[in-house]
């Protein structure tokens, strides 16, 4: 295994760690509106993921800078080809991260309103976004010889990526809630897990249907172990959240995310993001890589930093542990 | 085309835009962060309430202000792929490496442990929660480090080698790129400038309240800390703004030259103080000038040769080949001007606050006050200022809490102007680093996008700093006086809410 295939493998930790930590902050965010039945119940949820979302967002700075660092051609391509969806998610997390910030720092009502209404559209679109953004990559998209994409916004929007983006709305959402099941009490609780059943069932449907099309169009035998392990994770995440174990149920979750991001990355590689128009085009890990120097320096840095910050960030999971309800939400005061 | 609106003038519009917006809050970031874990842990060490009290209360304006950091960060992330991609891909090698280790030492550091400072406040005993502020701090300060790394090698490229069959640079030394001259006296001087800026935050907040004879004691320690702030950090950051001085003076003459108006080189040249000139003609009309400094500042020698701009742009023509190698001459002439005058002004206010208040044991009896006393600025030794001029002096003080964020504005607009035609010195030219397959119309939108958003958040943000200013420092509660002793909180009461909830 050369430096740039484990660098692959790198960047699909980091993209890993991102749908899965963000991907239930995402579906805390989205389930402000569906499962919150008044403001307190949306603080509840808001402050599951308060001391950590920040923490959890990094992961797509880092994974952001490990392309850039580990694959500039990737990181050129994707970044300039997919301009404006990629302005849009940028817009969403600008006002995503204000809003956790400064909602409870005025009382007036109209206040509190349109920072609650920011939190939910800018964790749905970013969850639907990626999911889009993702399916163009293994779908390959219109790139030339000279590694540019050519295509127009349009072309992004086809109904394969499309799939994709209601998968991962969908699993992001699902995923949440099985995280708010997990760290509320009282009434949220339950009601997390009645609606938790409802988005799984959908959730497994669509990510079926787009899974098996990515088998089908690009899988080998790996990426098939992959689609099987993320279909039965989410089956028996949907039995354990039925069954009540709502730690089983988020881990497996969690597996489910895991699962699909290596199966999109096993059907993947070796390219990254392969050419639509001409096979010799497309981005691999060969030609988009950076010199083996630059990938000596980054292992280095990602085999010492990275265990240290899955410990730190851990234990502040650990710190936090407790579960909340409307009886820990104070009245802050103004 | 209109030339005006073509997308390599668009894309630096939107990063000038959006580098000068993040970097208003980046300083105060940083310095905020220091600031208000030395305070706590004044707390931690003397248990006197007020330290307590200014902590939570400028923990406050610095969770408001990191908030728009953090968020206008990511931007700064995403555009170098999306609206410079040819720089991307020439550069990458090299620039990626320090982004990289960025977002992974530093980014991951700074905003686990701000969640655990902020909510942490029941949930982790006192020392625990007081290395979580020091652990942000530390973060900050590597942030600023990477990053200034990674300009710095822009300013000067070192360790590397061009790749001609792949068309790029390549990284041959990460321990040159880190250590560079260039790179230790841009951080040098970055961070001093970040401790100023803080500095005056806090001296013009502190005076805003004490004007008012309002949260005495916090105020009092607030007004204290900031101007010893302000004066050492105004101090360093003359310093270091000398040396970086001198390393550009031999790494980019040409800005150099520029920051001068020096069109052409001469011995004993001299510091302009005011210029007017010709572009197209390449001289001077009117100039007030102070000889033999420039010489100094260049090469600490009154006395000394300083190549001009014209001499410069000829050696880089037969360097280069054909072409015009000026930066835009006024942006940069001036820039560095208002970058030098905001800074040393607020410095100056500074060094004038803290002989103004100076301790009791340099007064007379009769001007010594008490703990709870707002204290009188004595300029000679027997007599207070009139209480006008007392007025004044704290006005002043909250005028000029905004200087060094000029002042920063500045430096950058100098520093990233006075290098142009280049966007890496020497090596990659700056019209040959967009990305060639966005269009006009997508930057545009971008750029549109971005700056309104900016300019929305930049009033919510400012309502709610005056906000939490005018508030001033919160009553304790119980519960801050009362730290848990356990790791996760006690468990004394399942259902007390949370001392911080979103």
């Amino acid at each position: 295994m050369e430096l740039h295939d484990v660098w692959f493998v790198l960047i699909a930790v980091l993209w890993t760690g991102y749908f899965f930590l963000e991907g239930f902050d995402f579906g805390v965010g989205i389930l402000t509106k569906l499962l919150a039945r008044d403001r307190a119940e949306k603080r509840v949820l808001i402050n599951t993921i308060g001391p950590v979302w920040d923490g959890n967002e990094v992961w797509l700075l880092t994974a952001g800078g490990a392309t850039f660092a580990a694959f500039p051609e990737w990181y050129a391509t994707l970044f300039s080809g997919f301009y404006l969806p990629l302005l849009v998610i940028l817009v969403c997390l600008i006002v995503r991260g204000v809003a956790f910030e400064y909602r409870a720092k005025r009382p007036e009502e109209n206040w509190q309103r349109n920072w609650e209404t920011a939190i939910f559209w800018s964790s749905l679109i970013p969850s639907f976004l990626w999911g889009v953004a993702f399916g163009n990559i293994v779908r390959g998209v219109k790139i030339d010889q000279h590694f540019e994409y050519v295509g127009t916004f349009w072309d992004l929007l086809n109904p394969y990526a499309l799939l994709g983006g209601l998968v991962t709305l969908t699993l992001f959402t699902f995923h949440g809630a099985v995280f708010t099941a997990l760290k509320t009490v009282g009434d949220i609780r339950e009601r997390a897990r009645k609606l938790a059943t409802r988005v799984g069932i959908v959730t497994a449907a669509v990510a079926l249907v787009f899974l098996v099309w990515t088998q089908v169009d690009n899988g080998d035998a790996k990426s098939l172990v992959a689609l099987v392990v993320a279909v039965v994770a989410l089956i028996a995440a949907l039995l354990a959240n039925q069954a009540g174990r709502e730690g089983w149920s988020f881990a497996l979750s969690g597996i489910t995310i895991v699962a699909a991001v290596a199966m999109l990355f096993l059907s993947l590689f070796p390219n990254v993001m392969p050419s639509s128009l001409n096979e010799h085009w497309s981005l691999t890990v060969t030609n988009a890589s950076s010199s083996p120097y630059t990938l000596k320096i980054m292992t280095w840095c990602a085999a010492v930093a990275t265990p240290l910050v899955l410990l730190y960030q851990g234990w502040t999971y650990w710190v936090f542990r407790k579960r909340i309800g409307t009886q820990h939400i104070a009245e802050p005061a103004h | 085309m209109e030339l005006a609106l073509a997308p390599e003038t668009l894309a630096r519009w939107q990063f000038g835009i959006t580098t000068v917006y993040h970097f208003l809050f980046v300083p105060l970031t940083i310095s905020l962060a220091a600031l208000t874990a030395g305070l706590q842990t004044a707390w931690v060490r003397t248990e006197n309430e007020k330290y307590l009290r200014a902590t939570k209360f400028w923990g406050k304006l610095f969770l408001i202000n990191i908030a728009m950091g953090v968020v206008t960060g990511i931007v700064q992330e995403f555009q170098f792929g999306m609206n410079w991609s040819d720089y991307s891909r020439f550069v990458g090698d090299i620039f990626g490496a320090p982004l990289a280790f960025e977002a992974l030492i530093a980014f991951f550091f700074e905003s686990t442990f701000i969640g655990l400072w902020i909510f942490g406040w029941d949930k982790l005993p006192k020392k625990i929660h007081l290395a979580c502020i020091w652990m942000v701090s530390i973060g900050t300060i590597l942030s600023a480090y990477f990053i200034l790394a990674a300009n710095s090698w822009m300013q000067h490229p070192v360790g590397y080698k061009i790749d001609k069959v792949r068309g790029r640079a390549e990284l041959t030394d990460f321990w040159a790129v880190l250590t560079q001259n260039t790179a230790l006296s841009q951080v040098f001087h970055t961070l001093s400038a970040a401790f100023l800026t803080g500095g005056a935050f806090m001296v013009g907040i502190a005076a805003y309240h004490l004007a008012r004879k309002k949260h005495v004691r916090e105020m009092k320690t607030s007004l204290r800390l900031g101007l010893v702030t302000v004066v050492i950090a105004g101090l360093l950051t003359a310093v270091s703004g000398d040396v970086l001085g001198k390393v550009m003076f031999k790494q980019q003459p040409m800005k150099m030259a520029a920051a001068e108006a020096l069109w052409d080189g001469e011995d004993s040249a001299p510091f302009s103080i005011f210029a007017y000139g010709d572009v197209e003609k390449g001289h001077n009309s009117v100039a007030i000038e102070i000889p033999g400094v420039l010489s100094f500042l260049a090469n600490d020698d009154f006395t000394s040769y300083v190549p001009g701009i014209n001499d410069v742009n000829k050696a880089e023509q037969q360097k280069f080949g054909p072409g015009d190698y000026r930066p835009n001459i006024p942006v940069t002439f001036w820039g560095f001007r208002w970058m030098i005058g905001f800074g040393m002004s607020s410095f100056a206010l500074g060094l004038a606050g803290l002989w103004l208040t100076r301790k009791r044991f340099m007064l007379p009896q009769h001007l010594r006050v008490g703990e709870d006393e707002v204290p009188h600025l004595v300029l000679f030794k027997n007599k207070a200022l009139s209480p006008k001029l007392t007025t004044w002096y704290w006005r002043i003080a909250i005028w000029t809490l905004a200087f060094p964020l000029i002042a920063n504005s500045w430096g950058w607009i100098f520093t990233e102007m006075g290098r142009q035609p280049w966007v890496v010195y020497g090596v990659l030219q700056t019209r040959d680093a967009v990305s060639p397959g966005v269009s006009q119309g997508e930057v545009l939108t971008s750029m549109i996008v971005l700056t309104s958003l900016y300019a929305i958040l930049a009033v919510v943000e400012i309502k709610l700093l005056v906000k939490y200013v005018k508030a001033g420092p919160p009553e304790l509660t119980e519960a801050d006086l009362n730290p848990p002793t356990k790791i996760g909180g006690d468990s004394r009461d399942a259902d007390k809410p949370m001392a911080f909830s979103y």
